[in-house]
């Protein structure tokens, strides 16, 4: 049996006759992840989607009038970029406006919830059902009310639970990106380890081929091992694309860990085909108790920045002296006026240009042309990290280089100089749930036909 | 004196990504085995080294040499969270760039094969 991934993010495109020809390899279902957790801690925080609704409308629109067409099913998973509730009822919101203006019929919508509640979450933390992951520390009550919002990654058997329950649109919560595309899949019967090396290879759609852009790709799974092909006829899978997919965002090479338990690939073999097609056998897969993996994110304050632009090459070729004298400057001034202890604020020059992405890990070099130095100020609330910033600006505008004998005056990039990021969000949690079922956290809502 | 190249002449793809919010991991890929031999062979990619270059402790390092699909595989815990006040690489998509220069010791052409 056959899936198609027609792009590795519903949202990103995908050519326009991808669905036509993944329909005309036979695939039985379509699956598409909406989202994750690459984009940080503010779209799970804030429970707003990362892609535009435009966007998501166009690609799902393809998506379910080819699927409504063939008569297979469709899974979303991760609806929303972090799966919150929201995002799913964003997600079924442009499905109906889909089906409503394309006339599909037949349509029997599924939503699979994976929002936590915190009183729940705690509970399990107070009954030690709850365990960290490496590198992470154990968490108390105290971390579970400092989340916004928590999310747990269902793996397929909710899903699988939806589609048995008479859904032929799926749209999931947080799911992990393999779920979505092993659970028809797992539900005919196709071996685990297959199933869910298949998943992983496709899950970022034509990522695991040659091309070097977006597009979708089929599996095909069968009881010894499974197949790999791009859908664009352009594209070729290669052994070396395909094997190398594996190390795609993930710690191990060869083993991921998903709800039910363990892929292990060290064993899998990978033969073309032919010159587009990869076969790969010896996938394993390590059964373990269930856990669930949960996200967490929340507010830890505010933050404010400046843009100032520095092109004065005496002051380029000293640029980490000014900028830590300048930076000395600013610790002894603000607890003085703004009366601020040291944990009630945080300063940041980020020199881009300099050393701005990797900091000291940054290979030292010439001295840089230009630098846009960004000033961060961050603090309890957005009043506050303005406060600061307003009280460091007039000495970004005019902080002299040590041993300077008159005033000098940098760029700024706006007026006023002060633009306000709104709320920071960071990721809290980095632990697992012990489920006694796969299914137990992710309550699902069916619809009548649309 | 050994004749060293730089590991961005050597291997034909660095990156570097997020694998969740707590760990960066760095793909090494060379196009031939014998690049990837010599890379292997210089002893020059430890988890020594990438504990010096990313400030991180170097029991929390794992390293995989592939050499089926000519790979050399780095994951880190990363030192801030994803996101978090202090990260300055949401994706850390550019977290490899300190590798590009480390020095790989060629074969010496004079010496007899082992």
């Amino acid at each position: 049996m056959s899936v198609l991934v027609p792009t590795g993010m519903l949202g990103a495109g995908f050519p326009a006759d991808t669905i036509s020809r993944g329909i005309t390899l036979g695939v039985d279902v379509i699956a598409v992840d909406g989202g994750s957790t690459d984009s940080g801690p503010y779209y799970l925080g804030a429970s707003k989607p990362k892609t535009t609704r435009a966007a998501v409308l166009r690609d799902l629109r393809e998506i379910l009038t080819g699927a409504a067409r063939a008569d297979i099913a469709v899974i979303v998973g991760s609806c929303g970029t972090s799966g919150t509730d929201n995002g799913v009822e964003w997600l079924y919101d442009i499905t109906r406006q889909v089906i409503e203006e394309e006339e599909l019929t037949g349509r029997r919508v599924a939503r699979i919830y994976s929002e936590q509640g915190k009183d729940l979450i705690k509970q399990r933390l107070h009954d030690g059902q709850i365990h960290p992951l490496a590198p992470a520390a154990e968490i108390t009550e105290e971390t579970v009310d400092g989340c916004a919002h928590i999310v747990g990654l269902m793996g397929h058997e909710p899903i699988a639970e939806a589609l048995d329950g008479g859904a032929n649109i799926v749209l999931a919560g947080r799911a992990t990106d393999c779920a979505v595309i092993a659970a028809v899949p797992l539900m005919r019967g196709k071996p685990f380890g297959p199933t869910w090396h298949a998943s992983k290879i496709a899950e970022c759609g034509s990522l695991c081929t040659t091309g070097n852009g977006i597009g979708g790709v089929v599996v095909h799974i069968g009881e010894e091992g499974f197949v790999v092909e791009p859908v664009d006829t352009d594209l070729m899978c290669t052994p070396q694309t395909v094997a190398a997919h594996m190390l795609y965002e993930n710690t191990d090479p060869h083993r991921l860990r998903e709800p039910a338990g363990t892929l292990d690939t060290s064993r899998a073999e990978y033969s073309a085909l032919d010159d587009r097609r990869v076969f790969v056998q010896g996938s394993q897969f390590e059964f373990q108790s269930p856990t669930v993996k949960l996200e967490g994110s929340g507010v830890v304050g505010a933050q404010t920045l400046s843009i100032v632009g520095l092109r004065d090459p005496d002051l380029l070729a000293r640029i980490d002296e000014w900028i830590d004298s300048l930076e000395k400057y600013l610790h002894s001034r603000i607890p003085e006026v703004l009366g601020l202890a040291e944990e009630e604020y945080d300063i940041q020059m980020r020199p881009y240009g300099w050393n701005a992405v990797l900091g000291k890990s940054d290979p030292s070099g010439d001295p840089p042309r230009e630098v846009g130095l960004v000033f961060c100020a961050t603090a309890q609330d957005q009043e506050t990290a303005t406060a600061v910033a307003k009280l460091a600006n007039p000495r970004l505008l005019h902080h002299p280089l040590p041993g300077a004998d008159s005033l000098p005056s940098w760029s700024f990039m706006s007026s006023p100089a002060e633009l306000e990021r709104g709320a920071l969000y960071s990721f809290m949690l980095n632990h697992v749930v012990e489920v006694s079922s796969p299914t137990e956290l992710f309550p699902i809502k069916y619809t009548e036909e649309l | 004196m050994p004749n060293t190249l730089p590991l961005r002449q050597v291997a034909t793809k660095i990156r570097s990504k997020n694998a969740g919010p707590f760990w960066i991991t760095i793909d090494l890929f060379f196009s031939t085995d014998e690049a990837y031999a010599t890379t292997v062979r210089s002893g020059a990619i430890t988890r020594q080294l990438v504990a010096d270059l990313y400030g991180v402790d170097h029991s929390h390092i794992k390293l995989f040499e592939l050499p089926d699909i000519r790979a050399i595989k780095v994951s880190y815990p990363r030192v801030t969270s994803q996101g978090s006040i202090h990260d300055r690489d949401i994706h850390a998509a550019q977290q490899y760039i300190p590798l590009l220069d480390i020095a790989i010791t060629q074969p010496d052409p004079e010496a007899p094969d082992l």
